[in-house]
């Protein structure tokens, strides 16, 4: 799977695991630090993004089809530390027209979430 | 020094964004202007940052982190001291693909603060204010001592 610029640029790298979408994983450097000691929210945010449109390229399959984001709503519930950050996306709905998707990032236990995104994009289908 | 100690520095976005180094020094993000509750940066186009290489439009996140350092610093001002808070929420509605090779220039406000939590809004643009490519609000949380 290749990764946009800005992907490569964050550090991400896939972890596919079993069938589900693809887990990214964004190692710590300076680049993606913020306040001292804390990952920056637009980094992360910016890795949830990255999750979620993979989850919706995952789900889409084959099927061609262009991706717009709409919009994206990011909840911040713990600071991220100076350790490997991971992503994961979950489609929950594909539309004809508009996909819904939800991404959360995780640090040492992925059952808790230190931000969570919900995304909407519009689908245009060849 | 405590942390309740009252400002000693008047807040200097130009010169806190020439200092910045992390995520913000490695996007490269410049100072344009601020005023009491308002900054405005830029993010100038780089190739290395582009979210669709078959159009050349750049990822969204660039701009995401963009807004989050300028309403950050919106609410800085608006406090009148740099004082320790971190990002609650963020909602960004992206109105159209920026154009490639233009930079693109984003402008935080902070429009309300209460004891604990400070409200923002924004717009960013690549060239025309009248013609936005995202809308941004959001909450940031105070995380110093209440007063």
């Amino acid at each position: 799977m290749t990764l946009p610029p800005y992907a490569d640029w964050l550090g991400l790298t896939v972890e596919r695991e079993g069938a589900g979408p693809p887990v990214l994983a964004m190692p710590f450097s300076a680049r993606v630090l913020g306040r001292p000691g804390f990952l920056h929210g637009g980094a992360l945010g910016g890795l949830l993004e990255m999750a979620a449109v993979l989850a919706l390229r995952d789900a889409l399959g084959d099927e061609a089809a262009r991706v717009k984001p709409i919009n994206v709503t990011i909840d911040f519930m713990r600071g991220g530390r100076e350790k490997t950050t991971c992503a994961q996306g979950r489609v929950t709905r594909l539309g004809t027209r508009v996909a819904n998707v939800e991404a959360t990032a995780w640090q040492d236990d992925r059952d808790i979430a230190i931000a969570v995104a919900h995304m909407n994009y519009r689908l245009v289908r060849d | 020094m405590s942390a309740q100690a009252p400002p000693q520095f008047a807040i200097d976005p130009k010169r806190l964004l020439a200092m910045r180094g992390g995520h913000t020094g490695a996007l490269g993000l410049e100072y344009r202007d601020h005023g009491a509750d308002w900054a405005e940066l830029a993010l100038p186009y780089r190739d290395d940052l582009v979210g669709d290489p078959a159009t050349g439009v750049l990822a969204s996140g660039p701009i995401l982190s963009m807004m989050d350092v300028a309403t950050a610093i919106a609410i800085w001002l608006r406090r009148g001291a740099f004082l320790p808070q971190a990002t609650l929420d963020l909602r960004i509605d992206y109105l159209r693909g920026s154009r490639p090779g233009q930079a693109v220039i984003g402008r935080g406000e902070c429009y309300r603060i209460t004891r604990s939590i400070g409200f923002v809004r924004g717009q960013a643009h690549d060239g025309d204010p009248a013609d936005p490519i995202a809308h941004v609000a959001g909450t940031f949380m105070f995380t110093d001592p209440p007063q």
